[in-house]
């Protein structure tokens, strides 16, 4: 409590620069948590949305998130459709080229538990979470833009609670399901609430 | 073309294989090839599908003949509605059922709005392949539009699960016919700018014209449907040969092309907006009043036999091979799908080609891979 | 052309082949005559069956398996389905990859969920499944450590 507390909110008034003082911990989140480049990376139906996100209508960029195409250069990566037994490998080896920090979203009931493959789908890997880490599960199949980015938005209020120096893969801060909740704005129309009988 | 100004002839050079995907930004999903490259020249190709294998074919003959129908949703993410009417279609064939006549209007429609839906991914992505940004904002901005009008209709975006055996699983809504013409009032101009936009530029003339050309002999003996073999100068479109539905009585233009390279199958398709289009507005027109469902039991039996059938996707022609034993459930449901052929064209058409003509004549075909592995 | 002409024609060469009940225009033909009369129906103008759709396999368990052929004319606009019935211990047909090249990959698939042999493929390897796999997960009583049956 006290000026520490205080401090985030001179930012704005310095816009020219000078000194700052902050609490390392909370510019480090800051900057990770606002410039979350993602993995241009789709696997199924889900990066049909995931392409809707990115453009006209829902604009990614607005959260600070651009695609990249190599691994090299993301932070994120949002695992979107059907993993199958032969891409899982793949997929563990792009996670691994990621630097750190690293962040996994898993967007759609097939990363989440198999989705509708998870019954006599032979071929289908049942979860993601099986091969790497991952910190927000978004359920729907597809999950609609508004719940992809109200799980970007949920991840970046993750990250800005992190600490200096914790290890990130200590349980509990993974496995939170934030589609779980329908994201604030969504509204089923009225039409579709009846249904309409012959 | 490869033109250098000195005489490279004399200098030796090594063949070096090359692998592309299944990760790469542009293959549109998890499609791998294995390049034999010489210097910038492909050699070789050899494309490596089944990442995308999902065992849709053997969840299929797990369910009912009505729980099947979310699944075909994912069988071609693109247009959803056509891998629904397929399987449908082959239902309705071997069960003797026909739906109601607004149910047959709302099936077209359905088809069309996704053909254009299609069409426009297809062209946002294909532009994002050879290296264009602004024309995947300006084509997703109005597939939204379209999406808009589905979401109305199902209340889905991407996977619809609208067609029922024996109709469509809900009327349209009461506005819907206006939100529809009102929509193409505003997007038939729209295909004009699209066209501006690619048509008049010269990088991208170098980029499509000549490259990938597709002889109609080579189509032939690999099955290439669609816009794809139709951009070769082979008059069929399945509406046109085995009409369908109502596609019988509605006119439609089925445009042709002549030389088979990239940029006749980058006409064909914008050609088949404007059709699509034209095709939507006589459906607004003709659409009569009535039932849009045959209620029934949704657990029925279908009786012993098997039926082919196959309609105009908007990658081509698409197919449902569908066997019961008498039961409840399909015995075995096979689906052909025009991607499949397409991916397999590649070990021949990328050959003697440069590296940056791969992504514009794998983009040019419009694959999808799901639709490939199943 | 209707089934019943290509019915007559076939028999003409192949007295065995007979009407498939199942299929309204189907076939069953003699597996050791399905490449000449594939050969036939392509290149015979009176057919002209230019375009393979599919070959795919059906599971019968427990002694027979059918590979199915799905023939169309763009030119005459007929369809033909052809059916050969082969032993599911043992499946093999003859290739046709070399009639028409799409069917190199049907068949490869075809030996993938199914496990039916086609002699003379050029490339035999597996298409969907990754190489190491084992078994033909199409077929009916196919077992695997994944596979979570749906509850009925």
């Amino acid at each position: 409590m006290g000026l520490i507390d205080k401090i985030p909110a001179y930012l704005e008034k310095t816009p020219g620069g000078g000194i700052l003082m902050t609490p390392l911990n909370w510019a480090v989140n800051e900057v990770k948590a606002s410039s979350l480049w993602y993995m241009l990376f789709g696997l199924a139906c889900c990066a049909i949305e995931m392409m809707a996100t990115g453009a006209s209508r829902y604009d990614f960029d607005r959260l600070g998130m651009i695609f990249r195409a190599t691994p090299r250069q993301t932070d994120l990566m949002i695992v979107a459709g059907t993993l199958t037994l032969k891409m899982a490998p793949r997929v563990k080896l792009l996670y691994e080229q990621m630097p750190e920090p690293k962040y996994v979203i898993a967007m759609g009931g097939c990363t989440v538990y198999g989705g509708p493959f998870y019954h006599d789908g032979y071929s289908v890997l049942k979860g993601v979470d099986k091969i790497v880490p991952v910190d927000i599960h978004i359920a729907g199949c597809p999950p609609r833009p508004e719940a992809l980015m109200h799980g970007c938005i949920e991840l970046q209020n993750m990250i800005r609670q992190e600490k200096l120096g914790q290890k990130r893969d200590r349980p509990g801060l993974r496995h939170m399901a934030a589609g779980t909740t329908r994201p604030s704005g969504l509204i089923v129309p009225d039409s579709m609430r009846i249904v309409q009988n012959a | 073309m490869l033109t250098t100004d000195t005489d490279t002839r004399d200098i030796r050079t090594e063949e070096f294989e090359l692998n592309m995907g299944p990760q790469h930004p542009s293959t549109h999903g998890v499609l791998r090839m294995i390049l034999k490259m010489d210097g910038e020249k492909v050699m070789h190709c050899d494309p490596i599908i089944g990442y995308l294998h999902r065992s849709i074919e053997k969840l299929a003959e797990s369910r009912t003949f009505t729980q099947v129908i979310p699944v075909t949703d994912r069988l071609d993410y693109c247009t959803s509605m056509t891998s629904n009417y397929v399987y449908v279609l082959a239902v309705e064939a071997l069960g003797d059922i026909s739906p109601p006549p607004r149910a047959e209007y709302i099936r077209v429609i359905m088809s069309e709005l996704n053909r254009i839906a299609s069409h426009l991914l297809w062209y946002g992505t294909f532009c994002l392949e050879i290296g264009a940004t602004t024309p995947f904002l300006y084509a997703f901005r109005d597939r939204e539009k379209v999406l808009d009008l589905f979401e109305m209709t199902c209340g889905a975006r991407l996977l619809y699960n609208y067609l029922r055996v024996g109709g469509v699983s809900r009327d349209l809504p009461s506005n819907f016919m206006q939100e529809m013409i009102g929509f193409l009032d505003y997007w038939e101009p729209m295909i004009a700018e699209y066209e501006d936009l690619l048509d008049k530029n010269p990088i991208f003339y170098n980029r499509a014209q000549g490259v990938g050309v597709l002889t109609p002999e080579t189509a032939r003996r690999y099955a290439v449907s669609g816009p794809s073999l139709r951009a070769s100068g082979v008059n069929y479109d399945v509406r046109r040969a085995e009409p369908y539905s109502v596609y019988a009585d509605l006119k439609f233009d089925v445009p042709l092309g002549q030389s088979g390279d990239v940029f006749d199958r980058y006409r064909m398709r914008m050609d088949e907006m404007r059709q699509a289009a034209h095709i939507l507005r006589q459906c607004a027109e003709n659409i009569p009043a009535g039932k849009f469902l045959d209620l029934h039991n949704w657990r029925f039996t279908l009786p012993k036999g098997e039926v082919y059938k196959h309609i105009e996707s908007p990658r081509g022609d698409i197919g449902c091979y569908l066997v019961s034993d008498g039961g409840d459930k399909p015995w075995r449901c096979k689906f052909r799908t025009p991607s499949y052929v397409h991916i397999q064209l590649f070990q021949e058409l990328i050959r003697d080609v440069l590296i940056p003509d791969i992504m514009a004549i794998a983009a040019s075909f419009d694959i999808v891979l799901p639709e490939t592995d199943r | 052309m209707k089934r019943q002409d290509f019915h007559r024609k076939l028999t003409e060469r192949w007295p065995e082949t007979g009407l498939d009940e199942d299929c309204e225009n189907g076939l069953v033909v003699p597996v050791e005559a399905i490449h000449d009369i594939m050969q036939l129906l392509r290149d015979d103008p009176e057919t002209e069956c230019d375009y393979l759709d599919f070959i795919t396999a059906v599971d019968h368990p427990p002694e027979h398996m059918h590979v199915v052929y799905s023939l169309y004319s763009l030119g005459k606009q007929h369809r033909i389905q052809l059916k050969v019935i082969v032993d599911r211990d043992a499946p093999t047909a003859p290739t046709v990859s070399h009639l028409w090249t799409n069917a190199e990959w049907n068949e490869r698939e075809t030996y993938d969920l199914y496990g039916v042999v086609f002699p003379g493929l050029k490339d035999p390897r597996r298409l969907l499944m990754p190489e190491d796999w084992e078994g033909h997960p199409m077929r009916k009583d196919y077992l695997h450590a994944n596979l979570a049956s749906k509850p009925d």
